[in-house]
């Protein structure tokens, strides 16, 4: 990376960083939510781990995995909103008679969604193992968690930029949220995979990418190192995260026509 | 790093420059200008005329639909890195971060103009002090008041020393003071450091205190061309208008007034004519009245206006010229009671 391009990642990082800061609605909301459907699941559920085959006695445990996907999903909606915002203002045309280069503008604008990530997954992780969560692969396992949940955070992140610069409206971006969190819904959230009875239910949670995500997280606090699942799960936010930056990068170039 | 200068200097120039969107009509059609190096150029027009996209294109940031035009020596089409590192532009709003101070702001700009790291910070305070704002340059812009943004906003575009200044509608909505103090900073970055302003506006006081020439844009179109003295000199004779006491007379008042010139368009309890003989016909006027018989409530004497120059070329008055001609001479503003 050239010392001009680290500069501009740089200064956008440290703008995005700053953002996010100064903006709690943006945080309160991504750290609250996630912990209020995780008291609700683990107390309203906590009969399913006596289903025979259930992976782990502590229900709590299993859903606390859920809390970092959903907290991901927020980053769709705050890093295109921020985006959205910059396009509605001129910000972006501001930034684009700089000699600013677009993937500067992806990448710095993404490390408001890095921050938001690390603060949401070491919430979660504190607030899940302080109210009896296990987490057997130890200290070195909560590190892989907090990568693995910034990871997926950028990678939704991605998602949002690309809605952002597609629809220049952060309406149209928020209305994103709902949608994403379908997937979330018909996902192994609330039942392992193969203790899902509905047929069309099971296949749907098989093929939804949002399983695996989860399937890495319950690897680390109750199974142990499982080397196939952490692989699919850093995968798959890798991909996610290939194909928003894919597509913000081509949106870019239609919405800054900049000669 | 500072801005780039091309071969041909520091100027404008545009040729045949056109700007179609689909289904709509043509934005800019076919304007020619040229701006020299150093010159305050006032591009004057309603809303909606052309003057923004006009920018726009100046600016690199939309592509011409046809023509050419080179900024500082620069194709806009061709070389538009070039064009944008010798540049400087504040748009229409003030696109600004609310969520920033004024010094964070600066910090970004200088950044991504390629400063080096003690030169942002020098360059940042010289500029937030220009400005006035070194006081609130800490705090969030979004609560600054209108004129804070603007004069942040000039203080951006001039983060990487650009040798041209792309100013669009700088002063709308502003205050008379901040209005002023922005006059005062655009005159002297002209004056004492050679940067060639091209400078849109629906002011038509702005134009002419601030422009040493003028360029009158309407339907994408460039009207009329030239000093603010020598368009007005075109338009050429001044106007009497005239409210009469009684509303009654009004008739008789624009019978007496059309003596000595066409009639003019007036407010609806007002008669006006165009004085043939000039501004000493004045006291003639006043001595018609009074010999009639008809009470006058005003008098006034209007001095040709870029309005003027405006409804003259296109027959239309520019929107809102009203509030912002300061031009007009107020010769009796109570009664004159001829009787």
């Amino acid at each position: 990376m050239s010392g001009r391009l680290r500069t501009q990642v740089g200064q956008l990082a440290r703008r995005s960083i700053l953002r996010t800061m100064r903006q709690p609605a943006q945080i309160v909301p991504a750290l609250v939510f996630p912990m209020f459907l995780l008291a609700v699941n683990s107390g309203g559920l906590k009969s399913t781990t006596d289903l025979p085959g259930f992976p782990t006695d502590s229900y709590l445990t299993f859903a606390l995995a859920v809390p970092f996907v959903q907290g991901a999903l927020f980053s769709v909606m705050n890093s295109g909103t921020d985006l959205a915002r910059d396009i509605e203002t001129g910000f972006l045309d501001r930034l684009a008679l700089t000699p600013l280069r677009g993937v500067a503008l992806l990448s710095g604008l993404l490390a408001g969604a890095v921050m938001l990530g690390l603060v949401q997954a070491a919430t979660y992780l504190i607030v899940g193992l302080v109210a009896g969560a296990e987490l057997v692969t130890g200290f070195a396992g909560a590190l892989v968690i907090v990568a693995l949940s910034v990871s997926v955070t950028i990678a939704f992140g991605s998602i949002g930029l690309f809605a952002a610069l597609r629809t220049g409206s952060g309406e149209a971006v928020q209305s994103l949220f709902p949608v994403f969190f379908v997937f979330l819904f018909i996902s192994a959230m609330a039942l392992p995979l193969d203790l899902i009875q509905a047929d069309w239910f099971r296949q749907v949670a098989t093929v939804n990418p949002v399983t695996y995500l989860l399937e890495a997280f319950r690897s680390l606090l109750f199974e142990g190192w499982e080397p196939d699942a952490l692989a699919l799960g850093f995968g798959i936010a890798a991909a996610v995260l290939a194909v928003g930056m894919l597509a913000a990068t081509s949106a870019l170039k239609t919405r800054l026509v900049r000669t | 790093m500072t801005a780039e200068q091309g071969p041909d200097g520091t100027g404008i120039e545009v040729e045949g420059l056109v700007r179609e969107f689909k289904n709509g009509p043509r934005a800019v059609d076919g304007i020619e200008l040229r701006v020299e190096a150093g010159e305050i150029y006032g591009f004057l027009g309603p809303n909606g005329a052309g003057k923004s996209t006009t920018v726009l294109m100046l600016t690199t940031l939309l592509p011409p639909t046809a023509g050419t035009a080179r900024v500082a020596g620069f194709d806009i089409v061709r070389e538009g890195p070039r064009v944008r590192a010798s540049i400087g532009a504040a748009l229409q709003e003030a696109a600004l971060d609310p969520l920033l101070t004024a010094r964070e702001h600066m910090r970004l700009q200088t950044a991504l103009h390629g400063l080096g790291k003690s030169e942002r910070q020098v360059r940042g305070q010289e500029l937030l002090e220009r400005v006035g704002l070194s006081q609130a340059a800490d705090r969030k812009v979004g609560g600054y008041s209108g004129g804070m943004k603007r004069r942040l906003d000039l203080a951006l575009a001039l983060a990487h020393r650009p040798r041209i200044l792309f100013l669009d509608e700088p002063t709308t909505g502003l205050d008379i003071q901040s209005r002023t103090a922005l006059w005062e900073e655009v005159a002297r970055l002209a004056a004492e450091e050679g940067v060639t302003v091209f400078l849109t506006t629906q002011y038509l006081e702005e134009a002419d205190t601030l422009a040493g020439r003028v360029g009158i844009i309407d339907h994408g179109h460039i009207v009329a061309e030239g000093t603010p003295a020598a368009l007005k000199a075109e338009i050429g004779r001044p106007t009497v208008e005239a409210v009469p006491r009684e509303a009654g007379e009004r008739g008789r008042l624009a019978a007496v007034l059309e003596r000595f010139g066409p009639g003019a368009a007036a407010s609806p309890r007002a008669a006006a004519a165009r004085l043939e003989g000039g501004e000493s016909q004045l006291a003639d006027v006043v001595r018609a009245l009074d010999s009639e018989g008809i009470a006058i409530e005003t008098l006034q004497l209007h001095a040709p206006s870029l309005d003027d120059v405006f409804l003259a070329k296109t027959g239309r008055s520019l929107e809102g010229a009203e509030e912002e001609e300061q031009e007009e001479t107020e010769v009796a503003a109570e009664t004159v009671d001829a009787g």
